[in-house]
């Protein structure tokens, strides 16, 4: 799933400064699993940003609405009742396609983000989330046992690991493992070591964001 | 040990007719004033059959490796250009390297290269477009198939003589992989190899028989990395904040026992006893000085290691 966080408070109250009337709107995708942007952390934010406005003596007031997703037009579309409320500033909690999907649908309405989009991962342990995919379009793990050295190798390195991989951790910090730590030794343990020696070749990027913004239709789906 | 010679490379030329090959290394400045190579090529001229002239090692940004290279030749060494895949993408390497070529650089070293985070520019965006096994492939296509990777043909004239390099770490992990990631660089087509700095012999010893057993050592050379220890505290650094690099409690208690203002004298005897070690070692075919930011000490260091004088070929 894609995993976001919240951006700092003050940035988001850098986006509402001067203005009255504000929707948070949520989402119960991605967001909502890992603890980012579903109801429960738009009602968060809203009490923060009421809290903050009355602390400081500013009128503000602060609606929340969540919607079953922010990147399917239909869902989108459930939001038109309350933008004609008129809104000085509309907070999306989804990840950065739901500001512009709103965007899209509302375009004269001041939309924001208020979450940072940071990778799609999984979660390790409640609370913690990790990287496993670099969305390369051309998916290769299957070559690695099972791991991706795209998207969690600190260099994508198709032949690792590096010179500086130590203790199984990776040498830029002691908190990254090193992906190509467990692959190597992965192979050793399954005797796939000849199997494992032909050069894996120079990867083809064109797949993945380097061939430009992409896009997939699916003719038997378009109506 | 006799091979076909594929360049011009006067390193290539030392290794193939069986002498005991010598190579440094030169970083180049943090700035475009060319006196500072100048200065640094002087210690090492007739000193080595080569040099290594680092591309933006750790990730600082430096004088290109292409240009100090030219200074460096222009000064009589032969440069060894280093080229990591940080900073560039297939395009502008392949570019580069007939670039280098055009203006006679005879030598390639290909590296990923440390990752930005710990250099000056963190907030920068990486490319390694390719890994440094695809860029020794890369290089041995353009020169050997006279082919860029679009699969343009080169002209015969037009194909980089490029004598191809690669780095070694013995002592990265998994320990029992690294012969078998050396295997794979030499497979891509690499021509010479240069080690990370070694303290570990034991280590050293166990990865190059396996090296010798693989007949890794008969397809290309294999030089040994010598970094003499300046002081204790340089080797207390690099053993505990240097991934990659293991120095023994042996050592470190070794400077211990002698004086600090002596401790510089100890780091030298230390790298003589090594080399004459590699000297003897099978499969080792040089071995490769990096005496960094100490250049000036390299005329005092080869010949305590009875490495000069260096054949002319």
């Amino acid at each position: 799933m894609i995993i976001a966080e919240r951006k700092p408070i003050e940035e988001i109250k850098g986006f509402i400064e001067g203005k009255k009337k504000v929707l948070l709107v949520g989402c119960r995708g991605c967001v909502t699993v890992c603890n980012a942007g579903g109801t429960k952390e738009v009602g968060i934010l809203a009490s923060l940003l009421r809290l903050d406005a009355q602390k400081e003596g500013r009128e503000l007031t602060v609606d929340e609405f969540t919607l079953e997703r922010q990147c399917d037009p239909e869902y989108i579309e459930e939001l038109l009742e309350m933008v004609e409320k008129k809104y000085d500033a509309i907070l999306s909690m989804a990840c950065s396609v739901g500001p512009q999907f709103l965007t899209r649908r509302y375009p004269k309405e001041k939309v924001y983000p208020s979450l940072n989009t940071c990778f799609i991962g999984g979660a390790l342990a409640h609370g913690i989330w990790a990287e496993h995919c670099q969305a390369c379009g051309n998916c290769i793990i299957h070559n690695f046992g099972g791991m991706c050295p795209i998207s969690r190798c600190s260099k994508s390195l198709m032949n690792g690991p590096c010179g500086g991989s130590s203790g199984g951790v990776c040498e830029i910090s002691k908190e990254v493992e090193c992906i190509w730590h467990l692959i190597a030794n992965k192979v050793m343990e399954e005797n796939r070591l000849d199997d494992f020696a032909p050069v894996q070749p120079i990867k083809d990027w064109s797949s993945s964001r380097d061939g430009g913004p992409r896009k997939i239709v699916r003719e038997e789906l378009v109506k | 040990m006799t091979r076909e010679i594929k360049t011009n490379s006067n390193l290539e030329k030392v290794l193939a007719s069986g002498a005991f090959a010598v190579t440094g290394e030169l970083g180049p400045p943090r700035h475009c004033s060319a006196h500072e190579v100048v200065e640094k090529a002087k210690h090492l001229v007739g000193n080595v059959d080569s040099v290594n002239i680092t591309d933006n090692q750790t990730a600082v940004v430096r004088m290109s490796s292409l240009a100090a290279g030219i200074l460096a030749q222009k000064e009589g060494l032969e440069a060894n250009m280093q080229m990591v895949c940080r900073d560039r993408n297939r395009i502008a390497m392949q570019s580069d390297i007939l670039g280098a070529a055009a203006l006679g650089i005879n030598n390639l070293l290909c590296l990923s290269g440390d990752h930005q985070k710990f250099g000056d520019h963190p907030q920068s965006k990486n490319v390694f477009d390719v890994d440094s096994i695809n860029l020794i492939e890369m290089v041995r296509t353009m020169r050997d198939d006279g082919k860029l990777l679009s699969g343009q043909e080169l002209p015969p004239d037009g194909r980089p003589k490029i004598f191809i390099g690669a780095a070694y770490n013995p002592f990265a992990d998994p320990e029992d992989y690294r012969v078998h990631r050396v295997a794979k660089k030499v497979a891509a087509g690499v021509d010479f190899l240069q080690s990370q700095c070694i303290y570990d012999m034991a280590r050293f010893r166990k990865f190059m028989a396996k090296a010798v057993d693989m007949g890794l050592t008969e397809k290309a050379y294999f030089l040994a990395g010598v970094t003499p220890l300046k002081a204790l505290g340089m080797a207390r650094y690099m053993k505990n904040n240097v991934p990659g690099i293991i120095v023994p409690d042996e050592l470190i208690e070794r400077l211990k026992g002698v004086p600090k203002e002596k401790q510089a004298d100890e780091g030298i005897k230390i790298a003589c006893e090594q080399i004459e070690e590699f000297k003897e070692m099978k499969g080792v075919a040089g071995v490769h000085l990096m005496l960094i930011e100490w250049e000036h000490m390299v005329p005092r260091f080869v010949q305590e290691a009875k490495l000069t004088p260096r054949p002319k070929l």
